[in-house]
């Protein structure tokens, strides 16, 4: 089974990387672009994609600060960490 | 008094936190992949890039064999001092509330900086006196500390921010300036500046060497 783990900074947290980023857009042509986050892409394949949520909690993913959404990429169904 | 300095794949400030510790005690190197802590009153989890601060800094140390010595001495009350990725460590591993986050600048700091004592009634700070001002280097990218609200005001009304960058010096926008703090119950101290760079005139400060003589000053509780 492959998947995919989508973290992303919480909401309320500061993401400086995306401010730079959203910064920088608009010094190229392009605007209106606002909100930028920017987070970290995680592709895997499991044995057991039971054990996902567990690794996301533990290591994958710091819930105080991260996000995070899993995506199971052979038909089967997402599920959402954020709160 | 012996201290047990841990080193993994990637630390880099292991040896001046050795040798800061021998100024006040005895001390020795441990290994990441070590399972027993050598008989050591005291556990320094050192500065650096612990696996290559791969996923986020100190995600992967913390899931070392020596960890879990650590964290079974921390939980009898053994003193535990996490420094810069140290912190960091003891943050991810849950021994310490909270977390860092990216420098809000996104760039590495490098430069003296002065912290407040908050709390002198600790194994870590007890040689100083509240108010104190230590001038210590700072020098991570990664220092940026963070608590969830609730949290945050939790550890101020219990006292365990210890150290707080002095007005105009917070090098990492770390919230409420906080520099460095203990766990609940005062055993366990992680901050981001290096305390062990600060213990000889010659660098300039001596300041971070209170941290070194509070710890060698407690009493052994471990057998």
């Amino acid at each position: 089974m492959k998947a995919r783990v989508l973290i992303r900074p919480k909401e309320g947290i500061l993401d400086p990387q995306g401010q730079t980023v959203e910064r920088a857009l608009p010094a190229l042509g392009f605007h209106g672009a606002s909100h930028v986050r920017i987070g970290r892409l995680v592709e895997l394949e499991l044995d057991d994609p039971e054990q996902l949520p567990a690794m996301c909690e533990k290591l994958l993913a710091n819930p105080l600060i991260e996000d995070y959404e899993v995506e199971l990429l052979d038909g089967g169904d997402s599920t959402n960490g954020a709160p | 008094m012996k201290f047990g300095v841990v080193r993994f794949p990637g630390s880099c400030d292991e040896v001046d936190a050795l040798l800061a510790c021998r100024r006040f005690g005895d001390a020795e190197l441990l290994w990441h992949g070590d399972r027993d802590l050598r008989g050591a009153d005291a556990v320094v989890i050192p500065g650096g890039f612990s696996y290559g601060d791969y996923l986020r800094a100190g995600a992967i140390a913390r899931f070392s064999p020596v960890m879990e010595a650590v964290a079974a001495f921390a939980a009898d009350g053994g003193p535990v001092l996490g420094i810069c990725n140290g912190f960091q460590v003891l943050c991810e591993a849950g021994l310490l509330p909270g977390a860092l986050l990216p420098n809000t600048s996104l760039r590495f700091v490098c430069r003296q900086v002065d912290v407040v004592v908050e709390n002198a009634d600790t194994s870590f700070t007890r040689a100083c006196a509240r108010g104190d001002l230590l001038s210590i280097p700072g020098k991570h990218t990664t220092g940026r500390y963070h608590a969830p609200a609730d949290d945050l005001d939790r550890i101020e009304a219990n006292g365990q921010v210890v150290l707080r960058y002095a007005p105009g010096e917070n090098p990492n926008g770390a919230e409420h300036d906080i520099a460095g703090v203990v766990n609940e119950a005062g055993n366990v101290m992680g901050l981001m500046p290096h305390p062990e760079h600060a213990v000889d005139p010659l660098t300039g400060s001596t300041d971070g060497g209170k941290l070194f003589e509070s710890l060698a000053a407690r009493e052994p509780v471990l057998a």
